[in-house]
């Protein structure tokens, strides 16, 4: 019984973080901060979910894959929007007028392959 | 149960949203992404509204061939081609 009401005050608390990520990626103003906005409140609201599953279903098939989840998607998602703010940067987007330093731009220099 | 389910397929529509109003490419790729992470959580909790138990494997699987799009697109993004 306690396990269904804290596992159900957890899925919660994850699609809240869930809800919040997307409304950042609508209304931030350029890439990189629509990528940060979106990227650790998605993470972590799909971790918050996968582990109010696994507290619903306790330790049955269902419950221990949703928890098995987690480190994957811990592992996966923050390599993800590396990469792509790594190839945005270098495809040449520009950083939203009031940003207030570069440090990426000024360690490649004229490298291009970096 | 059923309340959060649809707010998941609100947050999906507006990842849709800004896929198509991007102004730039990139912006398309980081909703696609974000996209695919927010898929895994929904299909982790319609397993449990379904009652079926085998669907949190298409969520496993799901995380993988997300993960495996994005470094495509980035690779895409970042030499202008899928080579080498």
């Amino acid at each position: 019984m306690w396990n269904e009401l804290i596992g159900k005050i957890v899925i919660g608390i994850g699609v809240a973080f869930d809800a919040l990520g997307c409304l950042g990626l609508l209304r931030l103003p350029d890439v990189y901060n629509r990528l940060q906005a979106g990227t650790k409140c998605v993470t972590f609201g799909t971790c918050g979910i996968l582990f109010g599953v696994f507290l619903l279903k306790g330790f049955t098939g269902l419950g221990v894959k949703a928890l098995i989840g987690i480190p994957f998607v811990l592992l996966t998602s923050p390599v993800g929007a590396h990469a792509l703010a790594r190839g945005a940067h270098i495809f040449g987007v520009k950083l939203w007028k009031n940003s207030v330093i570069d440090k990426y731009a000024e360690d490649r220099g004229d490298n291009p392959r970096l | 149960m059923n309340t959060y389910f649809l707010i998941l397929v609100g947050c999906c529509f507006a990842c849709l949203l800004r896929a198509a109003l991007g102004k730039t490419v990139p912006d398309r790729m980081v909703a696609i992404d974000i996209l695919g992470t927010l898929a895994v959580g929904m299909t982790a909790l319609w397993a449990v509204i379904s009652k079926k138990d085998f669907i949190i494997d298409v969520a496993l699987a799901w995380i993988f061939l997300s993960f495996i799009g994005t470094l495509a697109l980035a690779k895409y993004l970042a030499h202008k081609t899928l080579d080498e």
